[in-house]
């Protein structure tokens, strides 16, 4: 099952959320237009399972040939899950943003920091005025 | 972006080549235009072609111009043929680093002999100050600054030599390494010299800044079987990294010094006298307190530049200047100072953002072109 942009909730610093599990499990990924303007990606940093972030916290890093990035979370809660195969495939986050994608996941605790979130048309809007 | 920044005569051509742009040293210049990765790997297997303008060009002029130059440098000036080219560097007193530089002594198609030196853009405006109350010692010399009457172009790579021999009016072909030669391209002048920051054979030019646009395309064009291509300031830090190279403000500051820094190769220190030349003939003889070293990080994660690097108890020992992936090595490489008395060790603890990781130290460069 592929996933749906427009069904993604975006944070200003281009992490996406999938909120749409029954189970309050968030999926976390980064924007491909993040990636894009990344270039070269080199390396991945990972949370532990069991972190507690909340919403906007950093969990993790994204560096490329130039510049290291953090990762922030959209969401508060406890990451339940990393995608442990992403760090040693970077190269197919270009290809697969969305599915193959995805970082980490986070057992929701709470709206906190959801009303900063913009939805998809929201989001291609901050990222065409961005250039 | 911000309209005061300064900018080459190439900035339009790489708005429209899609150049991602930055602010560097005041100048608005393309970082990459399409993936650093891709440009490193242009400019290492065919040849790349850097905008390298921002670089600041000052000319000396007048009899005795080798005398000053020569007085300001750790490297002999005097003895220099007309044509040579030397790489050298820029002292205070204490033999802290002001600058590094590259001076050739040129000739004009009029036998007019002037010395040019190429100083690094942040620099630009420190070192004509410096330079100016030595000036008055020297009546007879002028200095001018033509950073902004001309571009400054690098087409470095392993055919770069041999697709624009055609170019100019003498075969660049024939010149030797660390050599350069007032010629022509299509009537106009221009300054072609067989030296670069990038670990390649290749050349950097200076030309009138109404003709830069146009040569830049004409070598485009020329090398476009071949594969050249533009390539931003990114690959270009890539390519001096793993060519062992020193970025002023990286590797050099003022509170460093060219012995501590690697480049004794660059210090004539012999029957000469010069700016810094006491101090820097004690550090040779006492040795530095700390060295320059290369490093190969043991996994994936970069160690980039201010990481401290620390000994089993966890005191820092030294600082990584410069660090990031090599494309040529597929791991990232990084430079660094250690303590004089830590600096033989064959592999460090490095603090990257509270990790620890590892590397093992490796002699400069990391990547020597074949053939050389």
């Amino acid at each position: 099952m592929s996933r749906d942009p427009a069904s993604l909730l975006y944070a200003e610093t281009h992490e996406w959320a999938d909120l749409t599990s029954d189970d309050g499990i968030a999926t976390i990924g980064i924007s491909a237009f993040a990636i894009e303007q990344l270039n070269d990606l080199v390396y991945m940093d990972l949370p532990e399972v069991g972190k507690e972030v909340a919403a906007g916290d950093e969990f993790g890093e994204v560096e490329s040939v130039k510049a290291v990035s953090p990762l922030y979370s959209p969401v508060s809660g406890t990451v339940v899950e990393v995608h442990s195969e992403l760090p040693d495939n970077l190269e197919k986050l270009n290809e697969d943003p969305l599915d193959f994608g995805w970082i980490v996941r986070i057992k929701v605790s709470g709206d906190e920091g959801r009303d900063k979130l913009m939805d998809h048309a929201a989001y291609e809007k901050q990222c065409s005025e961005a250039g | 972006m911000s309209t005061d920044l300064l900018s080459t005569p190439l900035l339009d051509w790489h708005r429209g080549a899609g150049a991602k742009l930055m602010s560097f040293a005041g100048y608005e210049m393309p970082i990459q235009y399409s993936s650093i990765v891709t440009e490193h790997q242009t400019c290492r297997t065919s040849a790349a072609l850097f905008d390298v303008s921002h670089m600041a060009r000052l000319r000396f002029d007048g009899d005795h111009s080798e005398d000053l130059l020569d007085h300001l440098l750790t490297r002999k000036i005097k003895d220099m043929p007309i044509g040579g080219v030397r790489y050298g560097l820029i002292c205070n007193a204490e033999g802290g680093v002001l600058d590094d530089v590259l001076v050739s002594n040129l000739e004009t198609p009029s036998q007019r002999r002037f010395h040019l030196m190429v100083v690094n853009a942040s620099n630009r405006e420190k070192i004509k100050n410096w330079i100016l109350p030595h000036l008055a010692d020297f009546p007879t010399v002028t200095m001018s600054d033509r950073t902004e009457l001309t571009a400054m172009i690098a087409v470095q790579g392993p055919k770069a030599m041999d697709v624009c021999k055609r170019l100019f009016k003498c075969d660049p072909t024939k010149l030797k390494y660390y050599r350069a030669v007032i010629t022509e391209q299509f009537g106009k002048p221009v300054i072609v010299s067989r030296t670069g920051y990038t670990g390649e054979d290749g050349f950097e030019l200076i030309v009138r800044a109404e003709e830069a646009e146009r040569i830049w395309e004409n070598i485009l064009l020329c090398g476009r079987d071949e594969g050249f291509a533009a390539a931003g300031l990114g690959a270009r830090d890539t390519l001096r990294m793993e060519a062992g190279m020193p970025l002023y403000g990286h590797e050099l500051s003022e509170t460093i010094d060219p012995i501590s820094a690697g480049l004794k190769f660059a210090c004539t220190l012999k029957d000469r006298s010069f700016i810094g030349d006491e101090a820097l003939r004690k550090i040779h003889a006492d040795g530095p307190k700390q060295r320059r070293i290369g490093l190969l990080i043991e996994g994936k994660r970069p160690a980039r530049d201010g990481c401290p690097i620390l000994d089993d108890s966890g005191n820092p020992i030294g600082i990584i200047s410069s660090g990031g992936p090599s494309p040529t090595l597929g791991k990232p490489i990084a430079m660094a100072y250690v303590d004089a008395a830590s600096s033989k060790q064959a592999r460090y603890a490095i603090d990257v953002r509270g990790k620890l990781i590892h590397a093992t130290a490796i002699p400069l460069p990391f990547y020597k072109r074949e053939g050389n």
